[in-house]
């Protein structure tokens, strides 16, 4: 026990990684999330059923599946890969990549959590609204968005959570380079291939137990206090 | 205010139509459910675009198929009062009241949200999440969220049927305060003939998503007769009363009348059946009825068997509903000299 939770300095890089990434991935899609969700929620698409097929995709196939079509598609011989590689831009093997990988594949979680309180907001508050004088996009800013934080909020935990975990999209797309683009599950799963790295690979369990466990009190307090508002 | 409507609109298999221009600042769309209403509202509105036609109000055009116009609801000026209250539950009364208002451009804001708030009794409640209100009061801060929006019409769809008679009687001083103080054209859209009489001049009838016909509301009131049903209700608005032994006696025209109600405010009102009013050609001598009005008859009007006899008392009308043989027995015609007999307990407050 003399080193209980002791550290290396490249766990500690994941750690931070790990929570660079979750941070990165959780920030850019909450807009796409909020939009994807007021699609599926408001618009009267002809196409909606297809849109949420392909939405809800990553939660159904295996990350590892994910994690090889978005190799395939941003690769440098794939769709997007030359285009982005025009401006400077890798995704493979880069922590963008692994920012990407957790946030696709948390997405369809995220959606799913946005919608739900979407779907309790009184659609005649918001054609109260517009008949009070507030346009399109005020409706949205006043009316939907304040409506929908605690829907907004569950969302980004979820998918904050779901990305500390992410694993197989990320070893794919990003790989497991130590420094770069190794988050938590990564080094654990490099420890547990390592002859005696039983005791490492604990105390990052650890970690990531606390981490998960902060950010859920974390979304519960901020919950509350929407709601007392 | 001069409104100008001619629209169409195909919604699954309603059909509705609509052609009708007005003037009349308080205006009713009479109809039951499903005879188009609430489609017309929405169209007026903004929020629900027209197949075809046209809709002009004070002259600006909001919607033009032909020329392509659709003005988007924020740009109309239109008011809505919702049947439910429909309030922002995330902002208090005092933000909901002003998100209209702060909305509308500074030249427009003819009125001001003190005045208002003082007209609806709102002061009390600004500081209260919106949960936290009566059915009524919510009703009250929708109206009063309406007017700030200092809109050019109002069209209320019926405000009133989610709550219950007593609180039902208790907005309505607030709402003729209003539309009287701020003098807003209304166009108020309901099921309940009580409702039109008490806020509409005159009144458009709606079937099956195409205008039946148009009548003042009155006219409305005394055509009901023939249906059967509640008959003509004399709706009477009476000030406060002096007691007079057990009962209560109210100023109306030049006479009194003795009721057993007691009204607690300055304005009371009252309903009495057309049915409940006894005709007598010569004064009774003895009667257990306290109240016997002489007048004059202005008008007979038949439906089926019964016959609507409008009278003049002591300044005031009042329509007596009878029989035909009644009628034909007691020689009653027009300028007839007779004595309305009504009983104390006739009269039921409303509230």
């Amino acid at each position: 026990m003399e080193s209980f939770l002791h550290l290396t300095p490249q766990d500690t890089h994941a750690i931070w990684l790990s929570i660079k990434v979750a941070c990165a991935a959780t920030l850019i899609a909450s807009p796409f999330g909020f939009a994807a969700a007021y699609l599926l929620v408001f618009s009267k698409l002809p196409a909606k059923p297809l849109i949420e097929g392909v939405i809800n995709l990553p939660l159904v196939l295996p990350p590892v599946v994910v994690g090889y079509l978005l190799l395939l598609f941003f690769g440098q011989s794939g769709t997007l890969g030359p285009f982005l590689g025009r401006f400077d831009i890798r995704i493979i093997f880069t922590l963008s990549g692994a920012v990407l990988a957790s946030a696709v594949v948390g997405f369809p979680l995220m959606v799913r959590a946005i919608r739900i309180g979407m779907e309790g907001i009184d659609r005649n508050c918001l054609q109260a609204a517009r008949t009070l004088g507030a346009g399109w996009w005020d409706t949205l800013f006043t009316i939907t968005l304040p409506l929908s934080g605690r829907a907004v909020l569950a969302g980004m935990t979820l998918m904050f959570a779901r990305s500390l975990g992410e694993f197989g999209a990320t070893i794919i797309l990003a790989g497991n380079i130590p420094g770069v683009t190794q988050t938590i599950p990564l080094a654990i799963y490099e420890y547990t291939n390592t002859p005696g790295g039983d005791r490492m690979a604990l105390n990052l369990c650890l970690v990531s137990i606390v981490l998960s466990f902060a950010v859920l009190l974390l979304s519960e307090a901020i919950g509350r206090s929407l709601k007392k508002r | 205010m001069e409104l100008e409507v001619n629209v169409e609109k195909q919604h699954g298999d309603f059909h509705f139509a609509a052609d009708f221009s007005l003037t009349e600042r308080r205006c009713g769309i009479f109809g039951p459910s499903g005879s188009g209403k609430s489609t017309l509202m929405h169209i007026l509105a903004g929020l629900l675009k027209p197949d075809q036609g046209i809709i002009k109000l004070a002259g600006q055009t909001l919607f033009d198929s032909a020329a392509g116009i659709n003005q988007p609801p924020e740009k109309r000026r239109i008011g809505v009062v919702f049947q439910h209250s429909h309030l922002f539950p995330h902002i208090n009364v005092q933000r909901n009241l002003l998100y209209g208002w702060q909305r509308t451009a500074p030249a427009e804001r003819r009125i001001s949200p003190e005045a208002l708030i003082e007209v609806l009794g709102l002061r009390p409640l600004l500081k209260r999440g919106v949960n936290r209100l009566s059915g009524g009061e919510r009703q009250r801060v929708a109206l009063g969220r309406t007017v700030l929006a200092c809109p050019q019409l109002i069209l209320m769809d019926e405000p009133l049927s989610g709550l219950d008679e007593e609180l039902k009687h208790q907005i309505i001083p607030y709402l003729k305060k209003v539309f009287q103080e701020f003098d807003i054209p209304l166009l108020f859209i309901s099921h309940s003939l009580r409702e039109m009489r008490l806020m509409t001049n005159e009144v458009l009838v709606f079937r099956q998503g195409a205008l039946e016909g148009r009548m003042l509301t009155e006219e409305l009131a005394r055509n009901s007769m023939a249906a059967g049903g509640e008959g003509y209700a004399n709706l009477l608005e009476l000030g406060r009363p002096r007691a007079v032994g057990d009962l209560w006696a109210y100023a109306w025209g030049e006479t009194e009348l003795i009721l057993t109600d007691p009204g607690e405010s300055d304005e009371n009102l009252f309903k009495l059946d057309a049915r409940d009013i006894v005709l007598f050609k010569n004064h009774p001598q003895a009667t257990s009825a306290r109240n016997l009005l002489a007048c004059k008859v202005v008008s007979l009007f038949g439906v089926n068997n019964r016959v609507g006899v409008e009278l003049l008392c002591s300044g005031k009308r009042l329509i007596a509903q009878i029989v035909p043989e009644s009628v034909r027995e007691m020689e009653i015609t027009e300028g007839s000299e007779l004595i309305a007999v009504i009983k104390a307990s006739s009269f039921r407050k409303l509230g």
